[in-house]
């Protein structure tokens, strides 16, 4: 079972402002490059996608490759023009994908 | 062989422009005076021996890393484990509080063992003989995990270990091992950390070797590193045979290194190199 | 092997000690796949310098945890945002980092990840605008390997 992933946004912004938010996740992120003690190669583990929407809208995406360090940190911003739910999505090489949601609401 | 040079070429401009930089900054470095009769004036912690962006990472609770797995072990810290049918919390309630102040006096004398006991022993201690769980093996995800959170909780208390009483013949064994060259490359852990802090050596910059931090999110294994494992990689860096992980020797080191950072403040989970 | 004077094994031996001092490219020691991801990205347009502030330690502290910050400058409306950024590494085993997707909803085209990097190169980051622009921004990273602390 997947650990639970860190999401530090706020909790409610005023309508058209840009937050930052701050994901973490704990993923060993396997490169596929390093050797065991017999000497075989480890295969290859890693989440190759993360992606972002918002009340069912792309915010931002990115495409991972074996070069992003282990537990990845991802950092973005996205506009909040209304009220909704954030929806995180990490896509691990074997097809699992681990998720998240978090709400926002418009100050008033 | 050219393409061999160019590499160590980079390595010495590198090298030479660091030790310009950080040999400017030196006298920036914040730290604590140190007791008297200590070993050093001022006692600094690894945090201040690292580049900007480490610290950054420390320093903020999501960037960390560190905290995934205080969250593991918060979630551990209420489950049941063993045949007792106990978790940690049932004799224990809220880590907060009951936590608060524990890890920062580790190792602490242990009249039923008849000798210091440190966080990763106590763990297991209470998971043997009051949950009737089994030991986590050391370095695994799980004790390393409850370390991390047990000495959490103790994070920004200063470090105040005892070293008096039945733990002075502990801690003067682990001066001597301090002191004591070992391994192919006859090094002791004074010769980097007391004569050298501040400084580079096999391009790594050498801080003042303190332990206020374990375990720490170390950034080239990407994961928590308990104290031990880092005694035995030094020991190994040196070419020496390690000493194993939770033995006396180990124990007496981690004493005398704690008084040795006395009064700093508990950084767990600190970010390390 | 050929006798050579004393004139002539000095001037050698000078020469090899001034190639070693000579200042390299930072990759000399690797080609990997760079050229042909972004070929593959550019569609063999030539990138424009400028728009994107790339922010990368001079020195990693460690080359398994790099600290990378990306601020590309765009209106982010509709008719004009950074659609797509690709970020390579030219001395690693293999060229791709990451490749970043931005939309208007992203409100700024910023964003942080940390990197692996195998060793000292260049992190080059070619942004794609939705009207098909292309801009790029690269900075050196020294990354050593401890003897001691790794």
């Amino acid at each position: 079972m997947a650990d639970k992933p860190r999401i530090k946004l706020p909790k409610e912004a005023a309508k058209g402002e840009i937050i930052q938010i701050k994901t973490l996740v704990s993923h060993i992120m396997e490169s596929g490059q390093r050797k065991d003690a017999q000497g075989k190669i480890i295969p290859r583990k890693i989440i190759n996608k993360f992606t972002c929407e918002f009340n069912g809208k792309p915010v931002f995406a990115c495409a991972l490759e074996p070069a992003i360090s282990a537990n990845p940190y991802i950092q973005f911003d996205a506009k909040v023009e209304e009220a909704g739910t954030f929806k995180f999505v990490w896509s691990d090489d074997d097809g699992t994908v681990i998720t998240a949601e978090e709400k926002i609401t418009i100050k008033a | 062989m050219l393409r061999r040079y160019a590499g160590l070429a980079v390595v010495i401009v590198a090298s030479a422009w660091a030790v310009t930089c950080a040999s400017a900054q030196e006298t920036q470095r914040k730290g604590i005076p140190a007791p008297r009769g200590h070993v050093f004036k001022t006692i600094i912690s690894g945090y201040e021996f690292r580049s900007k962006e480490t610290r950054a990472l420390q320093d903020d609770d999501l960037e960390n890393p560190g905290f995934l797995a205080v969250e593991r072990a918060a979630d551990m810290w209420k489950k049941v484990d063993g045949s007792a049918g106990k978790s940690c919390a049932s004799c224990h309630s809220d880590a907060e509080v009951s936590m608060n102040g524990v890890g920062a006096a580790m190792p602490k004398w242990d009249g039923k063992a008849n000798k210091p006991i440190n966080l990763e022993q106590r763990i297991n201690i209470c998971r043997t003989e009051h949950m009737q769980a089994q030991p986590w093996a050391f370095k695994s995800q799980e004790l390393t995990d409850m370390t991390t959170f047990v000495r959490h909780q103790s994070r920004g208390l200063p470090v105040t270990v005892k070293t008096d009483g039945p733990m002075s013949p502990w801690f003067e064994r682990g001066k001597k091992m301090y002191y004591t060259r070992v391994g192919q490359l006859d090094l002791a852990c004074a010769s980097c950390h007391e004569h050298n802090n501040g400084k580079f050596m096999r391009a790594d910059f050498l801080s003042q070797g303190q332990t206020n931090g374990f375990p720490t999110y170390r950034l080239r294994d990407q994961r928590l590193v308990p104290l031990h494992e880092r005694f035995e990689g030094c020991m190994f860096d040196v070419r020496a045979e390690p000493f194993k992980p939770l033995s006396d020797e180990f124990l007496a080191l981690e004493l005398y290194v704690a008084w040795r950072g006395i009064g700093l403040p508990v950084e767990t989970p600190s970010v390390r190199n | 092997m050929k006798a050579v004077n004393r004139r002539q094994a000095f001037a050698l031996g000078g020469g090899f000690v001034m190639l070693t001092l000579m200042p390299m490219a930072a990759n000399a020691q690797v080609t990997n796949d760079a050229a042909k991801l972004i070929e593959k990205f550019t569609g063999g347009k030539q990138p424009s310098k400028g728009k994107i502030s790339l922010d990368l330690p001079e020195i990693a502290e460690n080359g398994n945890t790099v600290p990378l910050s990306i601020v590309i400058q765009s209106p982010m409306t509709a008719d004009s945002y950074v659609k797509e950024v690709l970020v390579i590494a030219d001395g690693n085993p293999n060229a791709g980092v990451a490749t970043l997707a931005f939309t208007p909803l992203s409100g700024k085209a910023e964003a942080s990840i940390r990197i692996r990097l195998a060793t000292t190169q260049n992190v080059v980051a070619i942004a794609k605008m939705s009207d098909g622009a292309l801009f790029t921004e690269q900075k050196t990273v020294k990354v050593t390997i401890g003897g001691c602390g790794g």
